[in-house]
């Protein structure tokens, strides 16, 4: 199941099951909201997660620089 | 273009392209070298005219690539070469006898190894029947053995490949390619041939391709075998000609240029009362084996002759009945007798 | 709120086989994003290639014809001559485009083939295990370079769209990366006037993606992404070589 944060301005759906953990979205993201958390999903990645959705507004940036398409944005 | 008329006096290589573009071949892809060139050269003249399109290529192995690109959309398409740029082609031949895409390959074969010279020879007889390139593949072969038969069985190379989704070789040689003589030109009878694998962007279905990677557990040996039951259907298709097997004694088996020289050895022969046959294959894969096993029930001497040291003298063996005698007689390139020279090789095996 | 990111339309809902945090399926992404811009998914033909991009048949939902190794620019032309109303386009990595594929890169730019190329370059041979590739820069440590590529035995990194902007029938080519958002940006503009250089039927349009590798260059993807901009920008130049502005058709001009 993703993982929904939603706050007023912005909203991000991780696709964990496709999620290798690489971390690009960590960099990407420019108020440092994503981690590489410590579960694991199927295939045995650390899936990246928002810590602090409120705070997302929706930029996308994540998105755009995840190799594996498994997040979607909204705002 | 020629076709207006009825006849005319044309090399092999000029029938073959006519015969090509007759049987609606509208792209042509090829590299120069002799003794093939009036094949690229008609090419370039003529298919701009019936809005077809030629393409010198940089190299053989570009051709044969672009001839599996065009005809992956399901055009017919030809390339043509001759023996060292056959052998460039067999990476592209491979991906498409694996990939199942049509496509029609002539060799004005040459001959070898490596450079050799420009003399007829049959030393890729080994190379065209057994794939020629890489895996477990084969191609159909159609051997030549007149400038009319260059017209003619490039017509049916075409559907043959429709036929099969396989790729199909005209073997002939320098001295089929250079030599002139009268062509009749006939009309193709077009075939339908449904090509529902073509791709042509998916529009109004679904995607689909054209690939002979197989990864997953099993899916190549099922796809071996699938190939290997085509090559076997491929059998209703065997072509052959068969001269003065009615109370022969030996049969001489040849084909291409060496069977045309030989029709002549073979009938000096009749005229001098010895009861020479001759089998000549038209489809050298697959090989008329079945007839010349039942010939064999018959007659239990077997002359296979060849411009090279003993290649289709093999299938010769491997066709007939136990018992069988199956001599050779070589002739390795760089010269060509005349019948006379042949006829005293047959006497020499010529049963007392 | 509305949907302001998604996957492309044309590609395939499956994951990509591409080792975490390898660019292959950013770039792949970018590619499908212009094609879904441009409404061709339906008029597309792929000429795929060898190597880790050889599974396009399975993540694009276009028709693919299968190349063999280097070939896809000859497959293209072939493909592109027998169905001039179809979009046709190859994606190639370094060793198939730049080594083994050479000739027919070259030769397919100056017949001002009308197709497009979507050139991988991350210098190093991925599929295989990490080997030499014509890109490979000077030290860099390979399976095959062990001691680091050393110009005078294994030659100098190759700079393929460069080269290819010297020949006339190349229409469009430009080096671009995708290390940052920024980057990532530039490159689909220069995708889509590779794309437009086709449609336009100007020639060949050409783009060079600078990619990482975190698996052969045993690095971790944050690593590796930061490799490029430290040490592959200063010796791949990003930036637009060639940009035809009228068509090609007139001949020389």
């Amino acid at each position: 199941m993703p993982v929904t944060a939603i706050e007023p301005k912005g909203k991000v759906t991780f696709r964990e099951d496709r999620c290798k953990g690489c971390g690009l979205c960590v960099m990407a993201c420019p108020r440092k909201l994503i981690i590489v958390s410590s579960r694991l999903n199927n295939e045995g990645y650390h899936v990246a997660e928002l810590v602090d959705p409120d705070r997302c507004n929706g930029c996308a940036l994540c998105a755009e620089m995840c190799p594996d398409v498994v997040i979607e944005v909204w705002r | 273009m020629e076709k207006k008329r009825k006849k005319a006096l044309v090399k092999g290589n000029e029938a073959v392209a006519m015969g090509a573009i007759e049987a609606g071949c509208r792209f042509y892809f090829g590299y120069p070298i002799t003794p093939q060139n009036e094949i690229p050269e008609y090419m370039s003249a003529h298919l701009p005219e019936v809005g077809g399109t030629f393409i010198q290529a940089e190299s053989e192995i570009a051709s044969i690539n672009m001839l599996l690109g065009a005809c992956s959309t399901g055009a017919r398409a030809m390339t043509s070469s001759s023996s060292p740029g056959i052998s460039l082609k067999q990476e592209g031949l491979s991906y498409m006898a694996g990939s199942e895409i049509p496509g029609v390959v002539v060799n004005m074969s040459r001959s070898g190894p490596g450079l050799g010279g420009i003399s007829p020879s049959q030393g890729d007889y080994f190379q065209a029947t057994r794939g020629g390139g890489h895996g477990d593949y084969r191609v159909l072969v159609l051997a030549p053995d007149s400038v009319q038969e260059c017209y003619d069985l490039t017509m049916l190379a075409f559907d043959m490949s429709d036929k099969y989704t396989n790729p199909v070789l005209v073997l002939g040689d320098a001295m089929l390619g250079q030599m002139k003589e009268p062509l009749e030109f006939k009309k193709y009878q077009p075939k339908k041939f449904e090509k529902k694998w073509a791709l042509t962007g998916a529009k109004g279905r679904k995607a689909q391709f054209l690939k002979s990677l197989y990864l997953d557990d099993g899916e190549l040996t099922v796809h071996n075998w699938n190939l290997f039951a085509k090559y076997k259907r491929m059998k209703e298709d065997i072509r052959y000609e068969a001269l003065f097997l009615d109370e022969a004694r030996l049969v001489v088996v040849a084909f291409g240029s060496m069977a045309r020289v030989l029709k002549s050895s073979v009938k000096m022969a009749q005229d001098e009362g010895l009861k020479v046959g001759l089998i000549r294959p038209i489809t050298l894969f697959p090989y008329p084996a079945e007839f010349i096993r039942e010939t064999s029930l018959q007659v239990k001497n077997f002359l296979a002759m060849e411009l090279n040291t003993g290649q289709m003298v093999e299938d010769v063996r491997l066709s007939v009945e136990p018992g069988t005698q199956v001599d050779f007689f070589g002739l390795p390139p760089g010269s060509l007798p005349a019948p006379d020279v042949f006829l005293k090789e047959i006497k020499k095996v010529y049963p007392e | 709120m509305k949907q302001v990111f998604k996957r492309p339309d044309c590609l395939v809902d499956i994951p990509f086989h591409f080792c975490p945090g390898c660019h292959h399926g950013i770039i792949h992404r970018v590619v499908a994003e212009v094609l879904d811009e441009f409404n061709l998914r339906e008029k597309a033909i792929i000429a795929a290639s060898v190597g880790c991009s050889v599974f396009m048949y399975d993540y694009f939902d276009m028709d693919v014809i299968e190349a063999p190794h280097g070939r896809a620019a000859a497959v293209a032309t072939g493909v592109k001559r027998a169905r001039p109303d179809n979009f046709v386009f190859t994606y190639q990595g370094d060793g198939d485009l730049a080594a083994i594929g050479t000739a027919e890169i070259i030769h397919a730019a100056n017949r001002s083939e009308k197709v497009t190329v979507f050139f991988v370059n991350n210098t190093i041979y991925g599929m295989t295990g990490g080997q030499m590739a014509p890109t490979t820069m000077i030290g860099q440590l390979s399976t095959t370079t062990p001691r680091g590529r050393d110009p005078q035995e294994a030659g100098h990194p190759i700079h393929m769209a460069e080269l290819l902007a010297t020949l006339a029938g190349t229409a469009y080519s430009a080096r671009v990366a995708v290390n940052n958002v920024k980057n990532l940006m530039k490159a689909k503009k220069a995708t889509k006037q590779a794309v437009r250089a086709q449609l336009d039927k100007k020639g060949l349009g050409f783009v060079e993606y600078l990619s990482t590798c975190p698996t052969n260059w045993k690095m971790t993807p944050e690593k590796a992404n930061r490799r490029i901009a430290e040490e592959l920008i200063p010796i791949f130049p990003l930036g637009v070589f060639k940009e035809e502005q009228a068509p090609a058709e007139a001949g020389v001009g």
